[in-house]
């Protein structure tokens, strides 16, 4: 939640607010550079030269937390790891999204059964918006997990919501 | 020197310290006693024909059956070329053993992952703390007889 959701009634005017802010955060996702096993390989290769995420926007991959609105969990995450990944996307600014990239990030993949220090599916630390499935999942597959998001970027209002 | 030449000089300094010897194989090497380990491994690096100036990797070992745990020390020179093992036998209940890091600096942090994951003691280290897993973490993961956990701080991890 930003600071400005939730709190228009819907209208005319909020309609066409809402369809330039979506607008404009759909074609500026800034991940965060937050490659952490062999997953981040292919997420590099999405934004080198030959797959070019910064056609979609979301090619500035930014150094620190702050400055970034997506987190792309490229790799396995250890129970170590899961105390800082908290953190981190803690001190992200709202509105801030999670991609589970890979199987080590949706469930623990490999590690599933007969590992002790991974944690099994990144979604019991963090709230995940998009799942991509692959061992690591291609290029390909990750523009395409960065377009859904796009699509739910899109259906964001800054209206009131019906208490549900 | 070869694995021969290595373990005939060995005997002739440290004559009784040594348990065993392995000159072929594939992994030619001594056993020594724990209290021995020092004084064997000041030989090692320091007599000039030797000069085993490279501790490549400690190897810890979990042998249930006979109750031990077993430290193996490879070490290269590589001024001289050639590579030599030395292993020591310790208690599995009570595993403790002097650390090399005044002779080999590389042994600090392979003894602090060897406590880590096998739960050996070593004396003397200057910062014997968990290297790889986390600081709270319970039990030593590569003993045979680990019992997974079920959950660490919330999570789930053995659905």
């Amino acid at each position: 939640m930003g600071l400005i959701e939730g709190i228009f009634e819907p209208g005319l005017i909020v309609t066409s607010v809402d369809w330039v802010l979506n607008w404009s955060r759909q074609r500026s996702i800034f991940p965060m550079t937050f490659g952490i096993a062999c997953c981040a390989i292919e997420m590099m290769a999405a934004g080198a030269a030959r797959f070019d995420l910064d056609r979609f926007g979301a090619g500035a991959f930014r150094a620190t937390p702050r400055q970034a609105d997506l987190m792309i969990v490229a790799g396995t995450v250890t129970c170590k790891m899961a105390e800082r990944l908290r953190r981190l996307w803690e001190q992200m600014a709202e509105p801030r999204f999670v991609i589970a990239m890979g199987a080590c990030a949706i469930s623990g993949g490999p590690y599933h059964l007969h590992a002790y220090h991974v944690v099994k599916g990144v979604d019991q630390i963090v709230p995940v918006d998009v799942y991509i499935p692959g061992c690591p999942p291609r290029p390909e597959a990750l523009i395409e997990g960065l377009l859904r998001l796009q699509d739910k970027i899109s259906t964001r209002t800054i209206a009131k919501q019906a208490q549900g | 020197m070869n694995s021969t030449e290595i373990i005939q000089l060995l005997q002739q300094q440290q004559g009784p310290a040594l348990a065993a010897a392995v000159a072929d194989g594939l992994h030619p090497h001594v056993v020594v006693p724990a209290d021995r380990l020092m004084a064997v491994a000041t030989v090692l690096r320091t007599d000039w024909r030797l000069r085993f100036d490279l501790l490549r990797c400690i190897s810890a070992i979990d042998w249930p059956a006979k109750n031990t745990i077993e430290l193996s020390y490879d070490l290269l020179a590589t001024a001289r070329g050639h590579s030599f093992a030395v292993k020591v036998l310790l208690d599995r209940a009570n595993p403790r053993v002097e650390s090399l890091r005044g002779i080999w600096p590389a042994a600090e942090w392979h003894e602090r992952e060897a406590f880590d994951l096998m739960g050996v003691t070593f004396l003397h280290h200057p910062d014997l703390r968990r290297i790889l897993l986390p600081e709270d973490w319970v039990g030593h993961p590569l003993r045979k007889d680990y019992q997974y956990p079920t959950e660490y701080q919330g999570l789930q991890l053995n659905p």
